[in-house]
């Protein structure tokens, strides 16, 4: 593993492009992911987490387009790319896996063909040879009886099963980057664990460095080294996972770890305690393309602002 | 995929017997009869004992159940009893005229897949495009124009003012005289195609298993090609399916219009002089007709869909 990162991300914008001012949903956004290493990525509903994530590999759907910052994946601007040239990147070195397993299948394809798919593309193979291979991918991810589960189709399998299946496809070319989107948000309690430590085991295994998203702080604890913080289009706070729990420092971290329940916490001496919730709600777009977008938070606020009042 | 086959074919029965019932029912207490059209001159009241001795003669005096137990025991016997007007069996008379009509609904109906479905497609991939916008005008306009004014209207034009086609008739079976009532017949289901398609492709381009594809690394022709074709043609086999079975009974203007030999301008001739043998087994077969092309369209589905056949 060699210092020099895989993904430098570097003052990235994404936004509206076109009449007056453009507006910038994500804002400022720069992280470096290692080789090899997890990255996770947190903040709630609309924070600007699954776009950032899109962006990266140019899927974002218009009107939505990268409006500033660079894209260093191997020292190489992904932004610069002819569109061949990213396609052929796209699902070889830098794959990705959605939210939601029950839609991000093809119903009407088998799950063989939808990973043989990958080989035929990325490796040249005839479609009898990648179907052989599917068969492996299909074991690799722990699905049982993969000979006879290629020929399954999506309808047939559980949300567990089909995300697995996406993991089979992402991983099947060996990627250098998995960009996992919520992996497993749509999934039951106890399949979201199977889930994540597949991809764990499977990422480490072959030195696949992973861009995790989540809302789930617990998730991203088990998984990444480092976490960065998202908030309203912008990244608050990047830091070693250990460093964040012991210690947060922007105020919107503040409340998301005060937001978690803890164990044994609950039958306190003052009686039960609640869970601490964040007031306010997601500012609109409007409200973000002023300046203090934070202002729009109470506890967030910060006390210096308040004083001089804001927008 | 035979066994489906044949028990959607075995559903038939059930319905057609429906149907013969309702269709004898309602010709049974329709007033008037084919004797008392036959007398009828408009001055002279027709005379009593003639018309009972026609009514014993064609066996119209016998109560309606005895008469209904007649029909289907000939149904069954694929016999449909015989013409009042020209004492041919109906079976003879529908069988001169039937293969005139089904040329037409074939023809009709080709033209409206060949010319609609590309043209949907092409609007889809171009949404909001000067094309777009011509077809979708051009097919709200298709569908709302009266078929028989169009008919005139392209009769007027391509036989009277341009004289490249023949105005009407059947020709003897040439391809020149099929050319005007086909697109007559053929441009509601066009313009219906035209729209069921370009609704088809922008709703299925939305789906997350074309985002899953692109992220595979797929150029946007494979993503089209691999994924997007036969999600569409889902939505189309519906339309072609629903437009195609009823066509024999929307063909009845046409065919007068362009005195076209088919059954139904047969239909039209029959009812006006009360020919019920003749106008129940027309009946029969355009509901035998609509039938058979949805039993076929459900079998397509099955052969697309791979849920279908579960369930």
């Amino acid at each position: 593993m060699s210092d020099a990162p895989l993904l430098d991300l570097r003052n990235l914008h994404v936004g509206i492009p076109g009449r007056g001012a453009p507006l910038d949903i994500v804002r400022d956004v720069g992280f470096t992911i290692l080789p090899g290493e997890a990255f996770g990525l947190v903040g709630e509903s609309g924070s600007g987490k699954s776009l950032t994530a899109l962006s990266l590999i140019r899927l974002l759907k218009k009107p939505l387009a990268v409006s500033g910052g660079e894209i260093l994946f191997k020292g190489e601007d992904l932004r610069n790319l002819s569109d061949k040239a990213m396609r052929r990147l796209r699902g070889d070195r830098i794959a990705m896996i959605f939210q939601e397993p029950m839609t991000a299948l093809n119903p009407l394809k088998t799950v063989g063909r939808q990973i043989a798919e990958m080989f035929v593309l990325h490796r040249g193979m005839g479609w009898g040879e990648a179907q052989k291979r599917a068969v492996d991918a299909l074991a690799s991810v722990h699905v049982p009886a993969p000979e006879e589960r290629v020929r399954a189709y999506p309808f047939q399998m559980s949300g567990g099963m089909r995300q697995r299946v996406m993991i089979a496809i992402a991983l099947a070319c060996d990627p250098d980057l998995l960009i996992a989107d919520e992996p497993t948000t749509a999934l039951d309690v106890t399949v979201q664990d199977e889930v994540l430590k597949l991809i764990a085991e499977l990422c480490s295994a072959r030195g696949t460095a992973v861009l995790l998203i989540s809302h789930d702080l617990g998730v991203i604890a088990n998984m990444c080294q480092r976490v960065g913080v998202m908030y309203q289009g912008r990244l608050v706070e990047e830091r070693d996972t250990y460093d964040l729990f012991a210690d947060p420092r922007h105020p919107y971290t503040q409340g998301l770890l005060g937001a978690l329940p803890r164990l044994g916490s609950r039958h306190g001496e003052a009686g039960r305690q609640r869970l601490v919730d964040i007031d306010g709600m997601i500012a609109d777009r409007e409200s973000l393309s002023r300046e203090f977008c934070s202002e729009a938070r109470n506890p967030v606020r910060d006390p210096r602002q308040r004083a001089g009042g804001g927008a | 995929m035979l066994r489906f086959t044949i028990r959607r074919l075995l559903q038939v029965i059930p319905t057609l017997l429906a149907v013969a019932l309702l269709i004898f029912v309602i010709f049974s207490v329709v007033p008037g009869s084919f004797a008392s059209s036959l007398m009828a001159d408009g001055r002279t009241a027709a005379d009593p004992e003639m018309l009972a001795r026609l009514n014993e003669q064609f066996g119209l005096d016998k109560p309606l159940y005895l008469r209904f137990a007649d029909y289907i025991t000939g149904l069954a016997r694929f016999d449909l009893g015989t013409s009042f007007r020209t004492r041919e069996p109906v079976l003879d008379v529908i069988n001169a005229r039937l293969w005139a009509s089904l040329k037409l609904a074939v023809a009709a109906m080709a033209f409206a897949i060949v010319v609609g479905v590309p043209l949907g497609f092409i609007a889809a991939l171009r949404p909001g495009s000067l094309l777009d916008s011509v077809t979708m005008i051009g097919a709200v306009s298709g569908l709302s124009l009266p078929q028989f004014w169009l008919g005139l209207l392209l009769m007027y034009l391509f036989a009277l003012v341009l004289g490249w086609l023949p105005s009407f008739g059947y020709g003897g079976g040439s391809w020149r005289y099929l050319i005007l009532p086909a697109i007559t017949l053929g441009v509601t289901p066009l313009a219906l195609l035209a729209r069921t398609t370009r609704a088809g492709v922008l709703e299925i381009a939305n789906e997350d298993f074309i985002r899953t594809a692109r992220s595979k690394g797929m150029s946007e022709a494979r993503v089209v090609r691999w994924h997007l074709v036969r999600n569409v043609m889902v939505l189309v086999v519906t339309t072609i399916g629903l437009q195609f079975g009823s066509m024999m009974g929307q063909a009845v203007v046409i065919e007068k219009l362009f005195s076209w030999p088919g059954i139904g301008s047969l239909l039209v001739d029959s009812v006006s002089i009360r020919d019920t043998p003749v106008v129940q087994g027309t009946i029969l077969v355009i509901v035998v007709w609509f039938l058979l092309i949805n039993t076929l369209v459900d079998i397509v589905y099955a052969a697309i869909d791979p849920r279908i056949k579960q369930t």
